[in-house]
């Protein structure tokens, strides 16, 4: 924390003032939807942070929500309205490999993606009435790694348990990094993209064994609807005027 | 047995247990009755609804929101429906935000009925639970009335509601339960439209409140048990990522439905009750306070939607299915029709946002958008899962009974904590 003073002509909007303090510290500023993001670099993200809930300017003093996402296969679809669109028909939309259906050995092992991994912090000021979306995206695709929050707001503490669990996020310095949502003794992170959504192994009981089994998942998964993405100009109208109106929330 | 080693004792409190509330296992270290350690373990109601929702289009998981917390159904729709709104950029016309402002807390009074009638119950007072489902069941009624399921509504969508309100209250039939005076009586509210029933029911509701008062507010036994009994403090409740009650109650003022007005709710008088000491005791005040403010707001709703017909959906069939006569008749919309069904609509790529204040607390849906027909990431911040997370340290040094109390002061639904 190097200049505790505010700049001299206070900055008017969030992300000006955003970007007067923190200045090469944050990635990036965007505001879409009325809505504030700031990107942070892991090493960085905790100092950030405590700024963040100290700075009298700013004072978040509520982190509302900590998630984590994977961005493999973004903007991919099933349905690619190209030339060869009747060449497969029907099973194009049902057998497709988009995101969520890939299973474990189809997966892909090489993503178009630089970084794959992010977690989303939103932060909610009280005393000022607003809110802050912090992104910072893990370095390393294979072992995500991103610094715990939980020394600045203790309430990360079962937001960060949840991405650890479902993204296999190591959160470094929590106390207590233990998987919370999924099964005792679960393996794999079932949020990731390239983890099927029918999962792995099903349970069941084995009259002979006279036990209760996990088995390889039997049923083959089947979705009736493609992902599609259509380039559409039919919001863009309608978008314009209500953009504006967002922006006050 | 002389030096005989007195060692705490590790105690396990449900999944299968009535005060638990659903399916919360809790691991409790004990010395003697008091807890030293309170361990939470939860997700055994874990169904992946945010996986789930990214593999179909965005209008299919409206019905998923609704088992989310399944006791303030039509506040999640609305969390979820206004984060398509927000990225979609459309707006439901004005008639549907009132629509949805009078379902907000037709369920806000919904969810605390059944949270005063349950914690009531958890505590060992009997009769409140009793009273409290009779209310219940009217307002179920109207949820019915209005979308066909009491529980379950999927009423809400992007740009707008499902259909305008019912003319008719749907009446009780005879039937060897209901008959004779006690059918009239049930039949009393019912004649005309489900406006009629409102205005019937909200005029009578806060003589039932002051009734679950009279049953609890002084009562020895209730004080006893909530006085003083899980305190939060502000610092504690921000820390925590409290919203809701678990935050007024501890004395901040902070409510979206004031400070971030979303749907009809700037347009709308009422007044937002705080606690001073956030025990347990305070937080029921609230929210019996709570019920009779959404009351007042439902009140006022219904005066408004009796002045003001009009369109309850936008007119752009992208999102919003084409009148079923209109594709009689108009090629383009049954085209439409047959698209929003098969596909769905694509929503422009970013994220967004949008948080309503549901009756437990901010409930928010983080939505990211790659241009696809379905989410590319939701995230579902459900307000439970904060408050249970800070469990550990409010119950420390506690005894046992009161462990229930917090729990029950938590106001915890699993569907929306396992998601």
């Amino acid at each position: 924390m190097s200049e505790a003073t505010p700049a001299p002509a206070a900055p008017s909007t969030l992300a000006e003032r955003l970007a007067a303090r923190f200045g090469e510290r944050i990635a990036g500023v965007a505001t879409r939807l009325g809505e504030t993001t700031i990107e942070v670099a892991a090493d960085d993200l905790v100092g950030i942070a405590t700024a963040l809930r100290d700075d009298p300017e700013l004072r978040f003093e509520q982190l509302i929500d900590l998630c984590g996402v994977d961005y493999l296969g973004y903007g991919e679809d099933e349905w690619r309205t190209s030339q060869e669109t009747t060449g497969t028909g029907f099973s194009r939309g049902v057998e497709g490999l988009g995101p969520g259906r890939f299973n474990w050995v189809e997966r892909p092992r090489e993503t178009a993606v630089p970084r794959r991994f992010a977690v989303v912090v939103h932060l909610l000021s009280i005393s000022h009435n607003r809110r802050l979306r912090v992104r910072c995206f893990c370095a390393d695709d294979a072992l995500p790694v991103v610094p715990s929050l939980t020394g600045v707001w203790t309430g990360a503490n079962w937001f960060e348990r949840e991405a650890f669990d479902l993204f296999g996020i190591v959160f470094e310095g929590h106390p207590d990094l233990r998987r919370i949502l999924t099964d005792y003794g679960f393996v794999g992170h079932p949020f990731r993209k390239d983890f099927p959504l029918i999962g792995n192994v099903e349970v069941r009981y084995d009259p002979e064994q006279k036990r209760v089994i996990y088995q390889p998942v039997s049923i083959e998964p089947r979705v009736t609807v493609a992902r599609v993405i259509r380039e559409d100009a039919r919001y863009a109208q309608a978008g314009a005027e209500a953009a504006d109106r967002w922006q006050e929330n | 047995m002389a030096g005989a080693e007195i060692r705490n004792y590790t105690m396990n409190f449900g999944p299968q247990h009535p005060a638990a509330h659903g399916v919360l296992r809790l691991v409790l270290e004990l010395d003697g009755e008091v807890v030293v350690r309170a361990d939470p373990h939860v997700g055994l109601l874990h169904r992946a609804t945010e996986k789930l929702a990214e593999s179909k289009p965005f209008n299919q998981s409206i019905g998923y929101m609704d088992r989310l917390d399944y006791v303030s159904m039509m506040c999640n729709e609305h969390g979820y429906v206004r984060a398509i709104e927000k990225l979609t950029r459309i707006e439901a016309p004005i008639r549907a935000q009132y629509i949805r402002t009078m379902f907000d807390e037709i369920t806000r009074i919904l969810n605390h009925l059944m949270w005063i009638g349950s914690n009531a119950l958890d505590l060992g007072a009997m009769a409140v639970f009793l009273y409290a489902f009779r209310e219940r069941e009217e307002l179920m009624d109207c949820y019915e009335a209005v979308s066909g399921a009491r529980m379950h509504a999927t009423y809400y969508r992007p740009g707008g509601v499902y259909r305008d309100l019912p003319d008719r209250m749907p009446q009780y039939r005879e039937s060897p339960w209901h008959k004779g005076k006690d059918l009239k009586r049930l039949n009393a509210w019912r004649e005309g439209s489900m406006l009629d029933f409102l205005d019937a029911f909200t005029d009578d509701f806060p003589r039932r409140v002051a009734e679950y008062e009279e049953l609890l507010t002084t009562n020895r036994i209730w004080k006893q048990r909530t006085v003083g009994i899980g305190v939060v403090s502000p610092e504690q409740a921000l820390a925590w990522s409290m919203s809701g009650p678990m935050l007024r109650g501890s004395g901040i003022e902070w409510d979206l439905r004031k400070k971030q007005p979303y749907a009809a709710y700037a347009d709308v008088d009422f007044d937002i009750p705080v606690g001073a000491n956030g025990d347990c005791y305070d937080r029921y005040l609230v929210r019996v306070e709570e019920m009779r403010q959404s009351n007042r707001i439902i009140k006022q709703c219904v005066a408004w939607l009796r002045q003001n017909p009009g369109p309850v959906i936008v007119d752009n069939f992208k999102v919003a299915p084409p009148a079923r006569a209109e594709m009689k008749r108009d090629m383009e919309a049954l085209i439409h029709h047959f698209k929003l069904f098969t596909e769905g609509y694509c929503v422009p790529a970013g994220e967004a946002y949008a948080a309503v204040e549901a009756p437990k607390g901010e409930f928010g849906v983080y939505l990211v958008s790659d241009g696809a027909n379905k989410p590319f990431r939701l995230k579902v911040r459900a307000p439970g899962f904060p408050h249970l997370s800070s469990m550990d340290e409010i119950v420390k040094g506690h005894m046992l009974p009161d462990v229930v109390a917090m729990i029950g002061t938590y106001d915890i639904v699993f569907g929306e904590i396992d998601r």
